[in-house]
Protein backbone atom coordinates (compact mmCIF):
# COMPACT_ATOMS: atom_id res chain seq x y z
CA UNK A 1 0.00 0.00 0.00
CA UNK A 2 3.05 2.45 0.96
CA UNK A 3 3.91 1.42 -2.77
CA UNK A 4 0.69 2.36 -4.26
CA UNK A 5 0.82 5.79 -2.31
CA UNK A 6 4.27 6.18 -3.58
CA UNK A 7 3.32 5.91 -7.23
CA UNK A 8 -0.17 8.83 -6.06
CA UNK A 9 2.50 11.13 -5.23
CA UNK A 10 4.93 11.40 -7.73
CA UNK A 11 2.69 10.24 -10.88
CA UNK A 12 -0.70 10.93 -10.21
CA UNK A 13 -0.13 14.34 -8.57
CA UNK A 14 3.32 15.38 -10.36
CA UNK A 15 1.90 14.39 -14.04
CA UNK A 16 -1.54 16.01 -12.82
CA UNK A 17 0.43 19.75 -12.11
CA UNK A 18 2.76 19.25 -14.93
CA UNK A 19 0.06 18.42 -17.15
CA UNK A 20 -2.17 21.21 -15.83
CA UNK A 21 0.83 23.76 -16.55
CA UNK A 22 1.22 22.40 -20.40
CA UNK A 23 -2.52 22.45 -20.84
CA UNK A 24 -2.60 25.96 -20.00
CA UNK A 25 0.21 26.84 -22.56
CA UNK A 26 -0.63 24.78 -25.03
CA UNK A 27 -4.41 25.87 -25.77
CA UNK A 28 -2.51 29.65 -25.69
CA UNK A 29 -0.47 28.52 -28.39
CA UNK A 30 -3.33 26.41 -29.97
CA UNK A 31 -5.68 29.72 -29.83
CA UNK A 32 -2.61 32.23 -31.04
CA UNK A 33 -2.13 29.58 -33.90
CA UNK A 34 -5.54 28.82 -35.29
CA UNK A 35 -6.76 32.98 -35.32
CA UNK A 36 -3.19 34.23 -36.98
CA UNK A 37 -1.66 31.20 -38.35
CA UNK A 38 1.66 31.19 -37.36
CA UNK A 39 3.52 29.24 -33.91
CA UNK A 40 4.28 31.70 -31.42
CA UNK A 41 7.53 31.02 -29.85
CA UNK A 42 7.30 33.88 -27.27
CA UNK A 43 4.96 32.31 -25.58
CA UNK A 44 6.55 30.90 -23.17
CA UNK A 45 8.76 34.12 -22.38
CA UNK A 46 4.88 35.65 -22.54
CA UNK A 47 4.62 33.01 -19.26
CA UNK A 48 8.00 34.00 -17.64
CA UNK A 49 7.17 37.88 -18.61
CA UNK A 50 3.23 37.14 -16.42
CA UNK A 51 5.43 35.54 -13.36
CA UNK A 52 7.70 38.34 -13.06
CA UNK A 53 4.97 40.86 -12.70
CA UNK A 54 3.42 38.40 -10.25
CA UNK A 55 6.34 38.30 -8.26
CA UNK A 56 7.55 41.62 -8.35
CA UNK A 57 3.64 43.01 -7.43
CA UNK A 58 4.19 40.57 -4.22
CA UNK A 59 7.38 41.60 -3.04
CA UNK A 60 5.90 44.78 -3.22
CA UNK A 61 3.06 43.52 -1.38
CA UNK A 62 4.20 40.77 0.79
CA UNK A 63 0.90 40.77 2.89
CA UNK A 64 -1.97 41.65 0.54
CA UNK A 65 -3.10 37.96 0.57
CA UNK A 66 -3.20 37.45 4.79
CA UNK A 67 -6.72 38.64 5.38
CA UNK A 68 -8.17 36.41 2.33
CA UNK A 69 -5.90 33.65 3.67
CA UNK A 70 -4.60 32.80 0.20
CA UNK A 71 -0.98 33.35 -0.85
CA UNK A 72 -0.47 36.75 -2.24
CA UNK A 73 1.14 35.60 -5.40
CA UNK A 74 -2.70 34.24 -6.20
CA UNK A 75 -4.30 37.92 -5.23
CA UNK A 76 -2.27 39.50 -7.32
CA UNK A 77 -2.43 37.17 -10.33
CA UNK A 78 -5.86 38.92 -11.97
CA UNK A 79 -3.52 42.65 -12.07
CA UNK A 80 -0.77 40.68 -13.68
CA UNK A 81 -3.05 38.87 -16.27
CA UNK A 82 -4.01 42.19 -16.75
CA UNK A 83 -0.88 43.38 -17.38
CA UNK A 84 0.62 40.38 -19.52
CA UNK A 85 -2.72 41.27 -21.67
CA UNK A 86 -1.55 44.57 -22.05
CA UNK A 87 1.68 43.55 -22.88
CA UNK A 88 0.99 40.82 -25.60
CA UNK A 89 -1.59 43.45 -27.60
CA UNK A 90 1.31 45.93 -27.49
CA UNK A 91 3.64 43.62 -28.93
CA UNK A 92 0.85 42.14 -31.66
CA UNK A 93 0.68 45.85 -32.26
CA UNK A 94 4.49 46.85 -32.75
CA UNK A 95 5.54 43.78 -33.98
CA UNK A 96 3.17 41.05 -35.49
CA UNK A 97 0.52 43.76 -36.73
CA UNK A 98 3.30 45.45 -39.12
CA UNK A 99 4.25 42.34 -40.85
CA UNK A 100 0.64 41.00 -40.77
CA UNK A 101 -0.33 44.15 -43.16
CA UNK A 102 2.08 43.07 -45.59
CA UNK A 103 0.83 40.15 -46.03
CA UNK A 104 4.19 38.01 -44.74
CA UNK A 105 4.61 34.32 -44.99
CA UNK A 106 4.15 32.61 -41.62
CA UNK A 107 7.36 31.66 -41.54
CA UNK A 108 8.75 35.23 -41.34
CA UNK A 109 5.81 35.67 -38.04
CA UNK A 110 7.80 32.47 -36.14
CA UNK A 111 10.91 34.38 -37.10
CA UNK A 112 9.93 37.48 -35.60
CA UNK A 113 8.65 35.72 -32.14
CA UNK A 114 11.59 34.31 -31.61
CA UNK A 115 12.93 38.09 -31.35
CA UNK A 116 10.38 38.80 -29.30
CA UNK A 117 11.20 35.74 -26.94
CA UNK A 118 15.26 36.96 -26.97
CA UNK A 119 13.62 40.48 -26.15
CA UNK A 120 11.35 39.59 -23.43
CA UNK A 121 14.20 36.95 -22.08
CA UNK A 122 16.14 39.93 -22.21
CA UNK A 123 14.02 42.52 -20.27
CA UNK A 124 13.35 39.78 -17.67
CA UNK A 125 17.14 39.26 -16.51
CA UNK A 126 17.44 42.88 -16.35
CA UNK A 127 14.20 42.90 -13.40
CA UNK A 128 14.33 39.32 -11.97
CA UNK A 129 18.63 38.57 -12.48
CA UNK A 130 19.67 35.54 -13.23
CA UNK A 131 19.13 33.22 -10.12
CA UNK A 132 15.43 31.54 -8.69
CA UNK A 133 13.27 33.14 -6.28
CA UNK A 134 10.66 31.93 -4.28
CA UNK A 135 6.98 33.19 -5.20
CA UNK A 136 6.34 32.53 -1.24
CA UNK A 137 8.16 35.85 -0.29
CA UNK A 138 6.65 36.55 3.15
CA UNK A 139 5.08 33.48 3.75
CA UNK A 140 5.43 29.80 3.64
CA UNK A 141 4.09 27.22 1.45
CA UNK A 142 1.49 24.87 3.41
CA UNK A 143 1.75 21.22 2.62
CA UNK A 144 -1.16 18.89 3.73
CA UNK A 145 -0.46 15.57 4.70
CA UNK A 146 -3.53 13.48 4.54
CA UNK A 147 -3.35 10.49 6.04
CA UNK A 148 -4.96 6.99 4.94
CA UNK A 149 -6.15 3.99 7.14
CA UNK A 150 -3.62 1.38 7.34
CA UNK A 151 -1.06 3.33 5.32
CA UNK A 152 2.49 4.59 7.00
CA UNK A 153 2.85 6.90 4.06
CA UNK A 154 0.59 9.98 3.58
CA UNK A 155 -0.51 11.16 0.12
CA UNK A 156 0.97 14.83 0.21
CA UNK A 157 -0.37 17.53 -1.57
CA UNK A 158 1.06 21.33 -1.63
CA UNK A 159 -1.16 24.46 -1.37
CA UNK A 160 -0.17 25.75 -5.02
CA UNK A 161 -0.66 22.42 -5.77
CA UNK A 162 -4.05 22.17 -4.58
CA UNK A 163 -5.02 25.55 -5.85
CA UNK A 164 -3.34 25.00 -9.57
CA UNK A 165 -5.92 22.30 -9.84
CA UNK A 166 -9.05 24.74 -9.02
CA UNK A 167 -7.83 27.15 -11.35
CA UNK A 168 -7.12 24.94 -14.24
CA UNK A 169 -10.72 23.80 -14.02
CA UNK A 170 -12.24 27.60 -13.96
CA UNK A 171 -9.98 28.16 -17.14
CA UNK A 172 -10.96 25.50 -18.95
CA UNK A 173 -14.76 25.46 -18.39
CA UNK A 174 -14.71 28.91 -18.44
CA UNK A 175 -13.21 29.17 -21.90
CA UNK A 176 -15.49 26.34 -22.79
CA UNK A 177 -18.62 28.20 -22.00
CA UNK A 178 -16.83 31.37 -23.79
CA UNK A 179 -16.34 29.74 -27.39
CA UNK A 180 -19.32 28.41 -27.29
CA UNK A 181 -21.83 30.42 -25.34
CA UNK A 182 -20.56 34.10 -26.10
CA UNK A 183 -21.20 35.65 -29.43
CA UNK A 184 -17.27 37.01 -29.81
CA UNK A 185 -16.60 33.41 -28.80
CA UNK A 186 -18.00 31.85 -31.30
CA UNK A 187 -16.60 34.81 -33.62
CA UNK A 188 -13.51 33.94 -32.87
CA UNK A 189 -13.95 29.74 -33.76
CA UNK A 190 -15.43 31.29 -37.10
CA UNK A 191 -12.67 33.53 -37.44
CA UNK A 192 -10.36 29.94 -37.15
CA UNK A 193 -12.43 28.30 -39.30
CA UNK A 194 -12.85 30.95 -42.22
CA UNK A 195 -11.52 34.47 -42.13
CA UNK A 196 -12.62 35.83 -44.76
CA UNK A 197 -16.10 34.74 -44.87
CA UNK A 198 -15.80 36.11 -41.05
CA UNK A 199 -14.51 39.32 -42.75
CA UNK A 200 -17.54 38.87 -45.31
CA UNK A 201 -20.53 38.17 -42.37
CA UNK A 202 -19.51 42.06 -40.93
CA UNK A 203 -17.14 40.01 -37.80
CA UNK A 204 -14.62 42.75 -36.30
CA UNK A 205 -11.40 41.01 -37.50
CA UNK A 206 -9.37 43.10 -35.17
CA UNK A 207 -11.46 42.93 -32.28
CA UNK A 208 -10.77 39.13 -32.03
CA UNK A 209 -7.15 39.15 -32.92
CA UNK A 210 -6.68 41.55 -29.96
CA UNK A 211 -9.25 39.23 -27.36
CA UNK A 212 -7.15 36.31 -28.58
CA UNK A 213 -4.25 37.92 -27.31
CA UNK A 214 -5.61 38.79 -23.86
CA UNK A 215 -6.64 35.58 -23.53
CA UNK A 216 -3.34 34.30 -24.41
CA UNK A 217 -1.77 36.84 -22.34
CA UNK A 218 -4.15 36.03 -19.21
CA UNK A 219 -3.18 31.66 -19.73
CA UNK A 220 -0.13 32.22 -19.97
CA UNK A 221 0.47 33.95 -17.15
CA UNK A 222 -1.81 31.54 -14.90
CA UNK A 223 0.38 29.03 -16.05
CA UNK A 224 3.62 30.21 -14.95
CA UNK A 225 2.48 32.10 -12.08
CA UNK A 226 1.25 28.48 -10.82
CA UNK A 227 4.32 26.55 -11.69
CA UNK A 228 6.43 29.01 -9.79
CA UNK A 229 4.32 28.76 -6.73
CA UNK A 230 4.93 25.20 -6.57
CA UNK A 231 8.44 25.26 -7.66
CA UNK A 232 10.31 28.70 -7.59
CA UNK A 233 10.71 31.65 -10.54
CA UNK A 234 13.38 31.32 -12.52
CA UNK A 235 14.20 33.69 -15.76
CA UNK A 236 15.26 30.44 -17.87
CA UNK A 237 11.65 28.78 -17.03
CA UNK A 238 10.18 29.34 -20.40
CA UNK A 239 13.25 27.57 -22.05
CA UNK A 240 11.99 24.13 -20.54
CA UNK A 241 8.72 24.51 -21.17
CA UNK A 242 8.42 26.01 -24.61
CA UNK A 243 9.30 22.40 -25.94
CA UNK A 244 6.89 20.47 -23.84
CA UNK A 245 3.66 23.10 -24.42
CA UNK A 246 4.30 22.99 -28.73
CA UNK A 247 4.22 19.46 -28.47
CA UNK A 248 1.13 19.39 -26.07
CA UNK A 249 -0.43 21.55 -29.06
CA UNK A 250 0.66 19.35 -31.56
CA UNK A 251 -0.58 16.07 -30.41
CA UNK A 252 -3.82 17.36 -29.34
CA UNK A 253 -4.04 18.61 -32.85
CA UNK A 254 -3.40 22.43 -33.48
CA UNK A 255 -6.14 24.48 -33.59
CA UNK A 256 -8.13 22.86 -30.98
CA UNK A 257 -8.21 23.76 -27.68
CA UNK A 258 -9.56 20.69 -26.68
CA UNK A 259 -6.74 18.59 -28.12
CA UNK A 260 -4.56 21.26 -26.66
CA UNK A 261 -5.45 19.94 -23.14
CA UNK A 262 -5.72 15.93 -23.85
CA UNK A 263 -1.73 16.85 -25.42
CA UNK A 264 -1.10 18.67 -22.62
CA UNK A 265 -1.91 15.95 -19.83
CA UNK A 266 -0.61 13.36 -22.30
CA UNK A 267 2.85 15.03 -22.49
CA UNK A 268 2.98 16.11 -18.71
CA UNK A 269 2.00 11.93 -17.55
CA UNK A 270 4.26 10.29 -20.31
CA UNK A 271 7.30 12.85 -19.18
CA UNK A 272 6.45 11.85 -15.13
CA UNK A 273 6.37 7.99 -16.22
CA UNK A 274 9.42 8.20 -18.12
CA UNK A 275 11.24 9.20 -14.99
CA UNK A 276 9.45 7.53 -12.43
CA UNK A 277 11.15 4.78 -10.40
CA UNK A 278 9.86 1.55 -11.11
CA UNK A 279 11.75 0.27 -8.52
CA UNK A 280 9.79 1.19 -5.63
CA UNK A 281 6.67 -0.60 -6.87
CA UNK A 282 8.75 -3.56 -7.45
CA UNK A 283 9.92 -3.72 -3.58
CA UNK A 284 7.20 -5.22 -2.30
CA UNK A 285 7.98 -8.39 -4.37
CA UNK A 286 11.47 -8.29 -3.29
CA UNK A 287 11.43 -11.64 -1.49
CA UNK A 288 9.62 -13.56 -3.81
CA UNK A 289 12.38 -12.46 -7.05
CA UNK A 290 14.44 -15.73 -7.24
CA UNK A 291 18.43 -14.80 -5.38
CA UNK A 292 19.93 -13.83 -8.51
CA UNK A 293 17.62 -11.28 -9.79
CA UNK A 294 18.82 -8.13 -7.89
CA UNK A 295 16.70 -5.42 -7.78
CA UNK A 296 18.16 -2.24 -9.09
CA UNK A 297 17.84 1.01 -6.91
CA UNK A 298 16.74 2.80 -10.16
CA UNK A 299 14.17 1.66 -12.87
CA UNK A 300 13.23 5.15 -14.40
CA UNK A 301 12.97 4.68 -18.16
CA UNK A 302 15.09 8.20 -18.39
CA UNK A 303 16.78 9.87 -15.99
CA UNK A 304 15.30 13.07 -14.87
CA UNK A 305 18.25 15.38 -16.43
CA UNK A 306 16.73 13.47 -20.09
CA UNK A 307 13.34 14.30 -19.10
CA UNK A 308 12.85 17.21 -21.82
CA UNK A 309 13.83 14.10 -24.21
CA UNK A 310 10.44 12.60 -23.53
CA UNK A 311 8.09 15.32 -25.48
CA UNK A 312 10.67 15.29 -28.37
CA UNK A 313 10.38 11.90 -28.71
CA UNK A 314 6.58 12.35 -28.72
CA UNK A 315 6.50 15.18 -30.87
CA UNK A 316 8.62 13.21 -33.19
CA UNK A 317 6.32 10.32 -33.21
CA UNK A 318 3.50 12.13 -33.21
CA UNK A 319 4.69 13.81 -36.42
CA UNK A 320 5.41 11.35 -38.07
CA UNK A 321 2.78 8.68 -37.01
CA UNK A 322 -0.42 10.99 -36.90
CA UNK A 323 0.82 14.77 -38.28
CA UNK A 324 -2.72 16.03 -37.60
CA UNK A 325 -2.57 15.11 -34.04
CA UNK A 326 -5.06 13.09 -31.89
CA UNK A 327 -8.00 15.35 -32.65
CA UNK A 328 -7.51 16.32 -36.41
CA UNK A 329 -6.12 19.81 -36.32
CA UNK A 330 -4.56 21.13 -38.88
CA UNK A 331 -1.00 20.57 -40.30
CA UNK A 332 2.13 22.89 -39.94
CA UNK B 1 -33.44 55.64 -58.16
CA UNK B 2 -31.84 52.07 -58.42
CA UNK B 3 -30.77 50.26 -55.85
CA UNK B 4 -27.34 49.24 -56.79
CA UNK B 5 -25.30 50.70 -59.89
CA UNK B 6 -22.24 50.10 -61.35
CA UNK B 7 -20.96 52.40 -64.27
CA UNK B 8 -18.01 51.90 -66.67
CA UNK B 9 -15.99 49.74 -63.92
CA UNK B 10 -12.61 48.79 -64.50
CA UNK B 11 -10.20 46.89 -62.30
CA UNK B 12 -8.40 43.51 -61.30
CA UNK B 13 -5.93 41.70 -58.96
CA UNK B 14 -2.52 43.42 -59.00
CA UNK B 15 -2.37 45.55 -62.15
CA UNK B 16 -3.65 43.16 -64.24
CA UNK B 17 -6.97 44.71 -65.70
CA UNK B 18 -9.77 41.64 -66.02
CA UNK B 19 -12.67 43.83 -66.13
CA UNK B 20 -12.96 46.82 -68.90
CA UNK B 21 -15.90 48.58 -68.17
CA UNK B 22 -18.52 46.46 -66.97
CA UNK B 23 -22.25 48.29 -66.68
CA UNK B 24 -24.94 47.14 -64.11
CA UNK B 25 -28.23 48.00 -62.44
CA UNK B 26 -30.87 46.63 -60.53
CA UNK B 27 -33.90 47.39 -58.98
CA UNK B 28 -35.15 46.43 -55.39
CA UNK B 29 -36.71 43.30 -56.44
CA UNK B 30 -35.15 42.38 -59.12
CA UNK B 31 -32.78 39.11 -60.06
CA UNK B 32 -30.12 40.22 -61.85
CA UNK B 33 -28.00 37.47 -63.30
CA UNK B 34 -24.32 38.22 -65.01
CA UNK B 35 -23.30 34.66 -67.22
CA UNK B 36 -20.67 34.04 -69.86
CA UNK B 37 -17.81 32.16 -70.57
CA UNK B 38 -14.97 31.31 -68.42
CA UNK B 39 -12.48 34.31 -67.48
CA UNK B 40 -15.43 36.84 -68.70
CA UNK B 41 -14.76 38.25 -65.76
CA UNK B 42 -18.43 37.40 -63.76
CA UNK B 43 -16.96 36.21 -60.28
CA UNK B 44 -14.53 39.50 -60.74
CA UNK B 45 -17.67 41.40 -61.00
CA UNK B 46 -19.36 40.76 -58.40
CA UNK B 47 -16.04 40.52 -56.24
CA UNK B 48 -15.77 44.51 -57.36
CA UNK B 49 -18.91 45.05 -56.17
CA UNK B 50 -17.82 43.68 -53.01
CA UNK B 51 -15.04 45.41 -52.14
CA UNK B 52 -12.78 42.50 -52.72
CA UNK B 53 -10.69 43.82 -55.68
CA UNK B 54 -9.47 47.14 -56.43
CA UNK B 55 -11.85 49.28 -58.97
CA UNK B 56 -8.97 51.23 -61.12
CA UNK B 57 -11.79 53.28 -62.83
CA UNK B 58 -15.70 53.74 -62.96
CA UNK B 59 -18.07 53.75 -60.02
CA UNK B 60 -20.60 51.49 -58.15
CA UNK B 61 -23.52 52.90 -56.45
CA UNK B 62 -25.77 51.87 -53.84
CA UNK B 63 -28.81 53.50 -53.88
CA UNK B 64 -27.38 56.56 -55.26
CA UNK B 65 -24.60 56.33 -52.68
CA UNK B 66 -20.98 56.02 -54.39
CA UNK B 67 -19.69 52.40 -52.59
CA UNK B 68 -16.54 52.20 -55.29
CA UNK B 69 -13.58 50.63 -53.59
CA UNK B 70 -15.04 50.53 -49.96
CA UNK B 71 -14.39 47.66 -47.61
CA UNK B 72 -16.20 44.68 -47.26
CA UNK B 73 -16.97 45.59 -43.55
CA UNK B 74 -18.36 48.35 -44.49
CA UNK B 75 -20.44 47.43 -47.17
CA UNK B 76 -22.08 44.71 -44.86
CA UNK B 77 -22.92 47.50 -42.42
CA UNK B 78 -24.82 48.99 -45.43
CA UNK B 79 -26.75 45.86 -45.84
CA UNK B 80 -24.75 44.04 -48.69
CA UNK B 81 -24.51 40.70 -48.17
CA UNK B 82 -22.20 38.14 -50.23
CA UNK B 83 -21.84 34.50 -50.31
CA UNK B 84 -18.61 33.47 -52.22
CA UNK B 85 -18.72 30.19 -54.35
CA UNK B 86 -16.33 28.37 -52.41
CA UNK B 87 -15.18 28.15 -48.62
CA UNK B 88 -19.02 30.08 -47.56
CA UNK B 89 -19.76 28.31 -44.70
CA UNK B 90 -17.46 27.98 -41.28
CA UNK B 91 -17.78 24.00 -41.33
CA UNK B 92 -16.81 23.14 -37.68
CA UNK B 93 -19.40 25.45 -36.77
CA UNK B 94 -23.12 24.22 -36.33
CA UNK B 95 -25.65 25.14 -38.63
CA UNK B 96 -27.01 26.99 -35.84
CA UNK B 97 -23.85 29.17 -35.14
CA UNK B 98 -23.37 29.67 -38.96
CA UNK B 99 -26.22 31.75 -39.18
CA UNK B 100 -25.46 33.70 -35.54
CA UNK B 101 -22.33 34.40 -37.32
CA UNK B 102 -24.15 36.11 -40.19
CA UNK B 103 -26.41 38.58 -37.65
CA UNK B 104 -23.10 39.41 -35.53
CA UNK B 105 -23.74 43.33 -36.27
CA UNK B 106 -26.96 42.41 -35.49
CA UNK B 107 -27.28 40.67 -32.04
CA UNK B 108 -30.54 41.76 -31.02
CA UNK B 109 -32.74 40.01 -34.10
CA UNK B 110 -30.89 36.94 -33.87
CA UNK B 111 -33.67 34.78 -32.42
CA UNK B 112 -36.45 36.17 -35.10
CA UNK B 113 -34.12 35.81 -38.08
CA UNK B 114 -32.98 32.30 -37.22
CA UNK B 115 -36.65 31.26 -36.69
CA UNK B 116 -37.59 33.24 -40.19
CA UNK B 117 -34.30 31.44 -41.94
CA UNK B 118 -35.89 27.94 -40.39
CA UNK B 119 -38.77 28.82 -42.62
CA UNK B 120 -37.20 29.30 -45.46
CA UNK B 121 -34.89 26.29 -45.57
CA UNK B 122 -36.41 23.43 -43.74
CA UNK B 123 -34.01 20.87 -43.70
CA UNK B 124 -31.84 23.25 -41.75
CA UNK B 125 -34.08 23.24 -38.60
CA UNK B 126 -33.63 19.45 -38.10
CA UNK B 127 -30.05 20.22 -38.39
CA UNK B 128 -29.33 22.88 -36.65
CA UNK B 129 -26.97 21.41 -34.09
CA UNK B 130 -24.66 19.48 -36.44
CA UNK B 131 -21.65 21.31 -37.68
CA UNK B 132 -22.34 22.99 -41.54
CA UNK B 133 -19.42 20.61 -42.72
CA UNK B 134 -21.30 17.88 -42.43
CA UNK B 135 -24.09 19.09 -44.92
CA UNK B 136 -24.60 17.71 -48.30
CA UNK B 137 -23.69 20.44 -51.07
CA UNK B 138 -27.46 21.92 -51.29
CA UNK B 139 -27.65 21.90 -47.77
CA UNK B 140 -24.48 23.88 -47.48
CA UNK B 141 -25.56 26.14 -49.73
CA UNK B 142 -28.60 27.01 -47.70
CA UNK B 143 -26.10 27.64 -44.77
CA UNK B 144 -24.83 29.94 -46.50
CA UNK B 145 -27.48 31.65 -47.86
CA UNK B 146 -28.88 31.64 -44.45
CA UNK B 147 -26.03 33.10 -43.05
CA UNK B 148 -25.88 36.47 -45.31
CA UNK B 149 -30.14 36.75 -45.28
CA UNK B 150 -29.14 37.10 -41.40
CA UNK B 151 -28.33 40.36 -41.54
CA UNK B 152 -31.08 41.33 -43.56
CA UNK B 153 -29.73 42.56 -46.24
CA UNK B 154 -31.32 44.84 -49.24
CA UNK B 155 -28.53 43.41 -51.87
CA UNK B 156 -27.46 39.52 -51.85
CA UNK B 157 -24.79 38.56 -54.30
CA UNK B 158 -24.70 34.96 -55.27
CA UNK B 159 -21.79 33.88 -56.75
CA UNK B 160 -22.54 30.58 -58.66
CA UNK B 161 -25.03 29.15 -55.83
CA UNK B 162 -25.71 26.16 -57.86
CA UNK B 163 -22.73 25.12 -58.98
CA UNK B 164 -22.13 21.18 -58.10
CA UNK B 165 -25.68 20.98 -56.81
CA UNK B 166 -28.20 18.05 -57.97
CA UNK B 167 -31.02 19.10 -60.51
CA UNK B 168 -33.41 19.13 -57.26
CA UNK B 169 -31.55 21.32 -55.49
CA UNK B 170 -30.81 23.57 -58.08
CA UNK B 171 -34.38 24.09 -58.86
CA UNK B 172 -35.24 24.76 -55.45
CA UNK B 173 -31.98 27.19 -54.73
CA UNK B 174 -33.03 29.34 -57.51
CA UNK B 175 -36.93 28.89 -55.89
CA UNK B 176 -35.49 30.28 -52.76
CA UNK B 177 -33.89 33.30 -54.81
CA UNK B 178 -37.20 34.32 -56.25
CA UNK B 179 -39.05 34.55 -53.09
CA UNK B 180 -35.46 36.65 -51.83
CA UNK B 181 -35.84 39.00 -54.54
CA UNK B 182 -40.21 38.93 -54.52
CA UNK B 183 -39.46 39.87 -50.56
CA UNK B 184 -37.56 43.34 -52.02
CA UNK B 185 -34.14 42.40 -51.85
CA UNK B 186 -31.94 42.98 -55.26
CA UNK B 187 -30.29 39.72 -56.12
CA UNK B 188 -26.91 39.93 -57.98
CA UNK B 189 -25.94 36.23 -59.19
CA UNK B 190 -23.27 34.62 -61.26
CA UNK B 191 -24.32 31.76 -63.06
CA UNK B 192 -23.00 28.90 -64.94
CA UNK B 193 -26.60 27.33 -65.66
CA UNK B 194 -26.99 30.33 -67.63
CA UNK B 195 -30.63 29.34 -69.25
CA UNK B 196 -32.29 28.33 -65.77
CA UNK B 197 -30.84 31.26 -64.43
CA UNK B 198 -31.81 33.54 -67.02
CA UNK B 199 -35.42 32.45 -67.32
CA UNK B 200 -35.90 33.57 -63.55
CA UNK B 201 -33.84 36.87 -64.04
CA UNK B 202 -35.27 40.31 -64.54
CA UNK B 203 -31.81 41.27 -65.67
CA UNK B 204 -28.82 39.37 -67.53
CA UNK B 205 -25.58 40.53 -68.82
CA UNK B 206 -23.46 38.54 -70.36
CA UNK B 207 -19.97 39.64 -70.22
CA UNK B 208 -17.22 38.44 -72.65
CA UNK B 209 -13.24 39.56 -72.25
CA UNK B 210 -14.40 41.64 -68.69
CA UNK B 211 -16.86 44.04 -71.04
CA UNK B 212 -21.04 43.67 -71.20
CA UNK B 213 -21.71 41.85 -74.64
CA UNK B 214 -25.33 42.17 -73.96
CA UNK B 215 -27.63 43.38 -71.33
CA UNK B 216 -31.50 42.96 -71.30
CA UNK B 217 -34.13 41.26 -69.49
CA UNK B 218 -33.57 37.62 -69.31
CA UNK B 219 -36.54 36.80 -71.36
CA UNK B 220 -34.65 39.01 -73.83
CA UNK B 221 -31.34 37.03 -73.64
CA UNK B 222 -32.87 33.79 -73.30
CA UNK B 223 -34.94 34.41 -77.15
CA UNK B 224 -32.31 36.25 -78.79
CA UNK B 225 -30.58 33.97 -81.11
CA UNK B 226 -26.96 35.70 -81.09
CA UNK B 227 -27.15 34.88 -77.41
CA UNK B 228 -28.04 31.83 -77.86
CA UNK B 229 -25.80 30.49 -80.31
CA UNK B 230 -22.83 32.11 -79.06
CA UNK B 231 -23.73 31.91 -74.90
CA UNK B 232 -25.88 29.55 -74.33
CA UNK B 233 -24.65 26.91 -76.33
CA UNK B 234 -27.44 26.84 -79.14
Amino acid sequence: MNELIYFFNYVVVAGSVTGCIYAIGAVGVTLIYSILRFAHFAHADMMTLGTLAVLLLTLAFPHAGDPLGLPTAIVMLPVAMAFTSLVAVGIDRAFYQPLRSHGVKPIVMVIASLGVTLMLQGLIRLFAGTGSQNLYVDARKEIFRIDVPGVTRPIILTEPQIILFVITIVAVVGLHLFLTRARLGKAMRAMSDNPDLARASGINTKLIITLTWVIAGSLATIAGTLLSLDVAFKPDLSFFLLLPIFAAAIVGGVGHPYGAIAGGFLVGFAETLAVFNWSVLLRPLRDSLPTWLELPNNLALVGTEYKIVVPFFILVAVLIWRPTGIFKGKVI
Amino acid sequence: MPLLEAVDVHGGYGGMNILNGVNMTIEADEIGVIVGPNGAGKSTMLKAVFGLLTITQGEIRLRGKPITNLSPHKLVEMGMGFVPQEKNIFPSLSVEENLEMGAFLKPATVSRLKAQIYEFFPPLREKRRQPAGELSGGQRQMVAMGRALMNEPSVLLLDEPTAGLSPRYMNEIFDRVKTISAAGVGVLMVEQNAKQALRIAHKGFVLAAGQNRFSDTGEALLNDPQVAKSFLGG
